[in-house]
């Protein structure tokens, strides 16, 4: 299979699956998501996603809730730790990953990643802190590698090809990827 | 390949068959059934959404050690009980206590271990 038929049958998936998740309701009960079981007494109990999703800043995806939106918001306020909360290394900056076939170049921000979790979550196992030294492609991602491990799972899914791919611009690919934009 | 890739037979699969495959449980939804099966036990749904209104990601998958794939943690009761895993807040102090079974195992019998939504259900995963 050539690369291009590939990724046109990965963006017919890609359309296959969001299509019933536009048209299917925002959020199903318990007792009809067809996991839980609905003799189960305590389904009753639990609560379902509605109540809790309908009230936070809404998306097109996923959970239909933007999470870092939410939390800058202030519609939640998720501890950072177990026992009182403790104050984590901050780090915000811009990585452009440029070396993206035709496709624009990738935005990775740090910030929005930095609060929902801290820098141990991805660094060092998943991703080397150092320039070009993770050599991420879209396969791996698929894959469950990578930026997969969260996007594709619980973060938002991988079907959101221009929230990540939202750089263009005129400059010729830099020979791989991971160049640090400092921010101003 | 190509061919078949061009018919109009691969555009009714991808658009009629696999939206009828896609499960319509919460996105990032867990399926924890590793042991639970053979201790007759129903299914854990571990639902992401619920956690992460309250805690960061990185309080249970850094801090408390959840690994990052389905069934990859080695949860066992006994571990909750010695405060370990779920039983680091289901203590009956930061949530209910693992007492309540049938709070967290409550899925249908026989469901697969899995993220629902993720990377082995219907989603772009598949490829």
């Amino acid at each position: 299979m050539t690369r291009y038929s590939a990724l046109k049958l990965l963006l017919l998936l890609g359309i296959a699956t969001a299509i019933p998740a536009s048209l299917a309701q925002d959020w199903k009960v318990l007792e009809e998501d067809e996991l839980h079981d609905p003799s189960n007494p305590a389904v009753t109990i639990l609560q379902d996603p509605e109540e809790a999703l309908s009230v936070l800043a809404p998306d097109t995806a996923g959970n239909k809730v933007d999470w870092v939106e939410a939390v800058r918001q202030g519609q939640i306020e998720p501890r950072a730790s177990l026992h009182g909360d403790v104050e984590g290394r901050k780090h915000d900056t811009d990585i452009v990953m440029r070396n993206t076939l035709d496709f624009p170049s990738v935005l990775f921000p740090h910030k929005a990643h930095n609060e929902w979790m801290s820098c141990e979550m991805c660094h060092e196992s998943l991703f080397r802190s150092v320039r070009e030294g993770n050599p991420i492609t879209m396969a791996k991602i698929l894959d469950g590698e990578y930026c997969g491990v969260c996007h594709g799972a619980v973060s938002f899914p991988l079907t959101e090809c221009d929230r990540c791919h939202s750089v263009v611009d005129a400059r010729p690919p830099a020979p791989s990827s991971g160049a640090v934009v400092p921010k101003e | 390949m190509k061919r078949f890739l061009k018919s109009k037979r691969l555009a009714l699969v991808v658009l009629v068959v696999l939206p009828i495959m896609v499960a319509w449980a919460e996105y990032g939804d867990v399926v924890i059934n590793v042991r639970a099966k053979g201790e007759g036990m129903a299914p854990v749904i571990f639902p992401h959404w619920f956690h992460r209104v309250r805690f960061q990601c990185s309080v249970c998958h850094v801090d408390i050690g959840f690994k990052t794939r389905a069934g990859g943690s080695g949860i066992t009761m006994d571990k909750i009980s010695q405060g370990q895993y779920c039983g680091a807040c289901h203590n009956g102090e930061i949530a209910w206590s693992a007492e309540n079974c049938d709070f967290c195992h409550s899925g249908m019998p026989g469901l697969e271990t899995g993220v629902e939504g993720g990377h082995k259900t219907a989603g772009p995963g598949y490829y």
